[in-house]
């Protein structure tokens, strides 16, 4: 038999950035809020403590700060025909656990997205006529702007101490940032963190080859700072230990130590940890959540009665908990119907390492997790998919989050894998080698879903998630053409070696490799009910009380990394929730 | 070699940067200031690795490691082997945590077949594959060289043995060889590189071969230094420096 404790207005089923945003924003409104979140709890003191903390061995390795998929993963396949195995060992994405989540091991990188990428559809179909986008791309647009989330991206960034440059001030170019970005109203709270030799470097490149390269907004602070809730910040000092690794030094933003050391006090909030949630409980007709069933620390099942439940989980696993749970109606292929599960789309990540003889000093330890330098010449509208043959785009960019051995060298074409001349291979790269990276889009397509698997269950005997996933030949064609730019830049610096590896024709989505962490889509919001999960603040249709924000909302992902989109979508949901939906319980949109 | 003698001239005149965090607002009490990595001679030899003795591997086991690892990474003109940074202790060491008994990889069956971009896909721990691999590697080289096993034999047919199983080319009964020999190798490389609190890397000889600092994690004052070597030789995780 369930415990069943009390109710709370609003469940939150965990605590990385997400359910941090959703606590600060409904506890300031007075709600009663609970966390209820499966790993440990987490905090810079003592967790992230140095000397501890900056082990490769338990971070890199045993990935102490990443989830056990022992417990939960997905299970993988390339097309419906297939049968899908499961994720076995952390590879091609590192989903996060504890308090903080995915927001304590990221590395910082903290964009907002471009204007065109809220309108992809619309935008192509008028540049290129409606017959332009393959029958097989299920691209929509956002059913919000870029101008509504403005206020949001700002807030978001202030929150977090984003270290950058604006390029576009109040709809003037600002010299020294993107030109081509959305207008903002404010710079951004600090300035540019420092250049490695690589970013030196990139700029120059970019120079050479008429690109417009800025300093990668950075949720590294780049000096000492306070954000708009009292929480403090010191400059990062570039330690080389952001992405897998919790920071130790109060420099990169996370939920530890931006938004809940404000929270931790409040007589109407609650954080309970080791708290696994199984499932949304819904009424009979399906049509409203009456709270959340999960085992407690000592494994009983408990029950936690709410108003509101927040399903704040890692992208994948919001969707695994409206499958698991029954919200809305799970997406099959074959008829193009149901809404959850429907446009998984991922990131297209390439990279280009250049290696120098021992007079270039590229100090791959060093590391400032989102700094570096990127530019949009490629990106965007910038991108005219009638000549490059692809839809989307993609930025490159120099980032250096730090390399320690542990996370592996790289060696020169040719150098092999053991024995002396491995030896030799690593000790001439190890400090004179460096990288810059493509991040492509990804669209969405019918073929691409996430859905229960029929076998593999995960240790608590619900059905695993299934990714169906493979790259198309759109992807595919950009990243040749990426990397194709790329590789032009660099040749520019003079490299001794080179090594690429942009996609071959018809190669497969490889889970082995890391590749990125930005899994997207499965629960999108949009403008219909009848191809979205999600209306436009976030709320399930089907559920009204029920929201779900994260990356999982996204239809179709976009050249940047997601997690400045995802706060400032979660602060436009949470707006909603305390202006409307508050004031009248109950569906925000009409379907 | 010359990023060593650098370092070591000059050491003395560069220390340390200690950073001390700032407070975080409702949390002032639970700020100290982070412990510098603390001087100690570490050229002081910390005790003969070979005189380690295993409590996870077997003799037969031991003894193919013994000849492997010294395959995999050799003594030689540009560093120390792993022999002599302790690899064997660490693996014997790694052998017994959670994470080589599968602990944080999903085990559970049924275990099909699938496109190498999937992944492994058997049902074998870490450590199961490296002693399983270990068995059927010697049990190989027995059935081709009566009396004999893979420590037995020169080193020039101990590498090409190697190299056959890093292509998957030797086939063994129980396990691939590619997929032993990539996980041996990946364990030889953790232990070579790791922290020396781990077992190997014994006075961080595989940082000082390659340059690394080790784990001062403090470069803000190096960003931007184009000229000249990182100047400060590596620290371990127990605040030895080298």
């Amino acid at each position: 038999m369930s415990i069943v404790k009390n109710k709370v207005d609003a469940v939150i089923v965990g605590a990385g950035w997400t359910g941090a945003i959703m606590a600060k924003e409904l506890t300031d409104a007075g709600l009663s809020v609970v966390i209820l979140e499966r790993g440990p709890d987490r905090d810079t003191q003592p967790d992230f403590a140095y000397p501890r903390v900056v082990d490769e061995l338990e971070g890199s390795v045993h990935r102490k700060y990443l989830q056990s998929l022992a417990k939960e993963t997905v299970t993988a396949r390339h097309s419906v025909n297939d049968v899908a195995v499961p994720y076995r060992q952390m590879g091609s994405f590192k989903p996060g656990t504890g308090v903080g989540g995915a927001g304590s091991h990221w590395s910082g990188a903290h964009f907002r997205a471009l204007p065109e990428d809220f309108t992809v559809r619309s935008n192509l179909e008028q540049r290129y006529g409606k017959k332009f986008i393959p029958a097989n791309m299920t691209v929509q647009d956002f059913p919000v702007s870029y101008d509504e989330l403005e206020p949001h991206f700002e807030h978001f960034e202030y929150v977090c101490g984003t270290s950058g440059k604006a390029g576009m001030l109040n709809g003037q170019v600002s010299e020294g940032g993107n030109p081509f970005e959305g207008s903002r109203k404010k710079e951004y709270p600090l300035g540019p963190n420092p250049n490695y030799l690589g970013a030196e470097w990139f700029y120059k490149a970019a120079k050479e080859k008429g690109y417009h390269a800025f300093p990668i907004p950075a949720s590294n602070a780049s000096g000492v700072y306070t954000n708009p809730y009292g929480c403090q910040m010191g400059p990062c000092n570039a330690c080389g230990f952001c992405s897998d690794y919790g920071c130790l030094n109060y420099s990169k933003a996370s939920p530890n130590i931006c938004i809940f050391p404000v929270l931790k006090g409040r007589k109407n909030f609650e954080m309970r940890t080791l708290a696994q949630v199984l499932k949304v409980n819904l009424t009979g007709d399906k049509k409203k959540a009456t709270g959340v069933t999960y085992l407690d620390a000592q494994g009983r099942e408990t029950e936690q009665p709410a108003d509101l439940v927040l399903l704040c989980a890692f992208s994948l696993f919001n969707v695994h908990m409206m499958l698991v749970s029954g919200i809305g109606k799970p997406y099959d292929p074959a008829t193009r119907t149901g809404t959850v599960g429907r446009n998984y789309s991922y990131q297209n990540l390439n990279r280009v390492v250049m290696f120098y003889d021992q007079s270039v000093h590229a100090n791959g330890f060093i590391g400032i997790g989102g700094g570096g330098a990127t530019f949009d010449d490629l990106n965007g509208n910038r991108n005219d998919s009638a000549k490059t043959g692809y839809i989307g785009g993609g930025i490159i960019w120099a980032r250096q989050p730090g390399a320690g051995p542990v996370r592996g060298i790289q060696t020169e074409p040719g150098v092999p894998n053991w024995g002396s001349a491995w030896k030799k291979g690593v000790k001439d790269s190890f400090l004179h080698s460096f990288y810059y990276e493509v991040q492509g889009s990804c669209m969405s397509y019918d073929d691409a879903y996430l859905d229960l698997d029929p076998t593999y269950k995960d240790a608590f005997g619900r059905p695993l998630l299934r990714m169906t996933f493979d790259w198309h030949d759109n992807e595919i064609k950009a990243s040749q053409y990426l990397v194709e730019k790329a590789t032009d830049m660099c040749k520019v610096l003079g490299p001794k070696a080179m090594k690429g590896d942009a996609k071959k024709d018809g190669s497969h989505y490889n889970i082995t490799q890391y590749q990125s962490t930005h899994t997207c889509g499965g629960a999108i919001m949009g403008s219909d009910p009848k191809t979205s999960a999600l209306n436009r603040y976030l709320q399930s249709w089907d559920v009204s009380n029920v929201f779900a924000p994260g990356a999982n909302a996204f239809p179709q992902n976009n050249g940047y990394n997601p997690t400045g989109m995802v706060g400032a979508l979660t602060y436009w949901a949470a707006t909603a929730i305390r202006e409307l939906y508050l004031k009248n319980p109950g569906p925000l949109v009409q379907a | 070699m010359s990023d060593d003698t650098q370092s070591r001239s000059r050491r003395s005149l560069i220390k340390s940067m200690v950073f001390i965090p700032m407070g975080v607002a409702g949390a002032a009490g639970a700020v100290r200031a982070l412990q510098p990595a603390h001087a100690a001679d570490a050229n002081a030899p910390e005790g003969k690795p070979n005189d380690y003795i295993p409590s996870f591997f077997n003799a037969n086991e031991w003894k193919f490691l013994g000849a492997a690892v010294d395959r995999l990474i050799p003594h030689d003109e540009h560093g120390p082997g792993a022999i002599e940074s302790g690899v064997l202790e660490f693996l014997d060491r790694h052998m017994q945590t959670p994470y080589a008994a599968g602990d944080i990889w999903y085990m559970q069956g049924p275990y099909l077949k699938a496109a190498p971009e999937f992944g492994y896909q058997g049902k074998l721990a870490l450590r199961d594959i490296i002693r399983v691999g270990i068995r059927a590697f010697d049990g190989y080289v027995s059935s081709q060289n009566p009396g004999k096993v893979f420590g037995d034999l020169d080193k020039k047919a101990q590498e090409d043995l190697l190299k056959a199983a890093e292509k998957g080319e030797l086939k063994f009964e129980d396990i691939s060889s590619k997929l032993f020999f990539s996980n041996l190798l990946t364990e030889v490389r953790n232990g070579y590189f790791a922290d020396p609190k781990h077992g190997g890397n014994k006075n961080m000889g595989a940082w000082k071969m390659i340059g690394y600092p080790g784990m001062r994690a403090d470069y803000l004052d190096w960003v931007e230094v184009r000229d000249k070597p990182y100047p400060i030789g590596p620290v371990d995780l127990s605040g030895r420096r080298a």
